[in-house]
């Protein structure tokens, strides 16, 4: 990793801007425009690790799925290694995919109950047609491994693990496949703190060897602070403030992100 | 009012508190905790999921589910309240043991509105109806933060953080001595769960309520507690002032957990806790 990938843009977002409707009123007859996402511009560096960050509400999580492509938005370019991805079709998103990866908040609702861990993390592998099928074998394995659990576990189902093994079958599922980005929705708020930071030095060791780059969503700005290299500010589909964490946190500009660092729970306690 | 008096005597005291599953006896869920809380005072409860924080709770409140069984006592001003049969015990929650509970919309009734909810309690244990009921309803809402219109406003049309003062004003409604908090602000936004903090501890301060606080994130415990019980494995294995356990934290679990934070300035390095050392070493 030279300094020239490291500044290297991978995956960038233009103007985005996704507008839902909702019906209102007291029978529904009415509709109100919400706009998700108002003009929202992202840069994120290969090797690096990109936060969103902000309350509900604010459009964190719809901008991750707009990078994505698993929703569709009024205007705006995704634009991932040079290509744009709204101008794909079908098999050449799904080709982009392999590169661009996701792993989800909720580690018991987004892993099918009915198919083993082998399978589930396996399932990529088939898709996208890499290797033979006892190479795909030994990658799933070697990917349980890497995540800290067990040959054995290939076996299993995902209801037989906790909250934090789940989330460790998510990440191998995502980075079986070798993605150069990774799109984390609040990978680490459903868990205990203990587990949450064996999640993320695990995805700090993973970044590391294999190069990834995070978009990394969150609400909670400790996380933050500790994973991540740039962050945006998101407020009412905006984007509020953006730069290097290190700045930010020490010198914030905007009267939000002013509220937003101050309501960080024991930040002038003594807990720091 | 003697303040000297009032340090000393506790509100409530868990003497040797076990629960168990019925049919699985040998697996304590929560063991031998003991613990005093005292007027004025907020005491924490903190620890992961499973650790019988919640359990000890609902304890207390003789909430427990029929499957378990609690062995021990609670004393409440002096009277052993978990022998008390649900009659009885039903005169005390809500009126001298207010409780609030984690998701705010789960808790409320979605179609009554949220002045006769907050005016139920009043009506049942002080008997209150009519315009003094209104008028003390009234003065709730103003007291946690709410415009007195909202009186009748029905849950789903308050925000998250709107609903959880809905919920403040039904468990303060009949200035209870104790107030019970699980995970209160667990499901809000920062700025929310900040707010929602200052107006709990104002109302703890004003009333002079003891208050038990469950939560599992050290960062609230640091901006609300007086007191810190840190539980493991049905277990408390560490109590003191909030100084004590969060700056000098004396047990190998604390420490490891402590070290599990991340910090808002980015010099820590992060450690996962190691169980099996931790089993030898305690």
């Amino acid at each position: 990793m030279n300094i020239n990938t490291a500044n290297e843009v991978i995956l960038e977002a233009k103007n985005l801007v996704k507008t839902y409707s909702q019906s209102s009123g007291r029978f529904g007859f009415g509709q109100t425009q919400i706009r998700a996402l108002d003009h929202v511009s992202i840069a994120l560096k290969a090797g690096t690790t990109l936060a969103v960050v902000g309350e509900s509400g604010s459009g964190k999580s719809t901008l991750a799925r707009c990078l994505l492509q698993l929703q569709s938005y009024d205007s705006g370019n995704v634009i991932f290694a040079g290509q744009d991805l709204a101008q794909l079709d079908k098999q050449g998103l799904c080709a982009v995919r392999k590169n661009l990866q996701m792993v989800f908040q909720d580690p018991f609702a987004s892993l099918n109950p009915r198919m083993r861990v082998g399978e589930i993390i396996g399932e990529g592998l088939l898709i996208h047609a890499l290797g033979t099928a006892a190479e795909q074998k030994n990658k799933v394995l070697q990917m349980l491994e890497r995540v800290g659990m067990s040959a054995d576990d290939a076996q299993k189902y995902p209801h037989q693990f906790s909250g934090g093994q789940r989330q460790r079958i998510g990440i191998a599922r995502a980075l079986v496949l070798q993605p150069q980005v990774v799109v984390c929705d609040e990978p680490v708020s459903a868990l205990d703190v203990s587990v949450q930071a064996q999640i993320l030095i695990l995805l700090k060791d993973l970044q590391k060897e294999m190069n990834l780059s995070y978009i990394f969503i969150s609400h909670d700005l400790r996380v933050v602070r500790h994973i991540a290299d740039e962050m945006v500010v998101m407020h009412q589909g905006k984007i509020v403030e953006k730069g290097q964490v290190k700045d930010i946190y020490n010198a914030p500009q905007q009267v939000y992100t002013q509220q937003l660092l101050n309501a960080i729970p024991g930040r002038s306690a003594v807990l720091n | 009012m003697n303040t000297a008096v009032q340090e000393v005597t506790p509100i409530l005291k868990v003497n040797d508190l076990t629960v168990f599953p019925q049919n699985v006896p040998s697996r304590l869920l929560v063991n031998k905790t003991n613990f005093a809380l005292y007027a004025g005072k907020t005491t924490c409860i903190v620890g992961e999921s499973g650790s019988g924080k919640s359990l000890t709770a609902l304890t207390i409140m003789g909430l427990l589910s029929s499957q378990l069984q609690a062995k021990g006592s609670v004393d409440f001003n002096g009277e052993d309240i978990s022998k008390l049969s649900n009659k009885a015990l039903q005169k005390i929650r809500g009126a001298k043991i207010g409780m609030i509970f984690q998701e705010p919309m789960t808790s409320l009734n979605p179609v009554l509105t949220v002045g006769f909810q907050i005016g139920e309690s009043l009506s049942a244990h002080l008997g209150l109806k009519g315009s003094g009921l209104k008028l003390r309803v009234e003065s709730l809402l103003q007291q946690v933060g709410i415009p007195i219109e909202r009186a009748n406003s029905y849950p789903d049309e308050l925000s998250g953080g709107q609903r959880q003062r809905v919920m403040i004003a039904m468990s303060i409604a009949c200035e209870p001595a104790l107030l019970i908090a699980d995970e209160p602000t667990t499901a809000l936004d920062v700025t929310v769960q900040a707010q929602i903090l200052q107006l709990l501890h104002d109302l703890k301060t004003r009333m002079n309520m003891a208050m038990l606080f469950i939560t599992h994130d050290f960062g609230v415990v640091a901006d609300i507690a007086d007191d810190v019980i840190v539980m493991f494995r049905g277990e408390i294995v560490e109590s003191g002032t909030k100084k004590e356990v969060l700056t000098h934290p004396k047990h190998p679990y604390t420490k490891a957990l402590l070290a599990c934070v991340p910090d808002a300035e980015g010099k820590k390095q992060l450690k996962p806790i190691n169980y099996s050392w931790l089993e030898t070493a305690t």
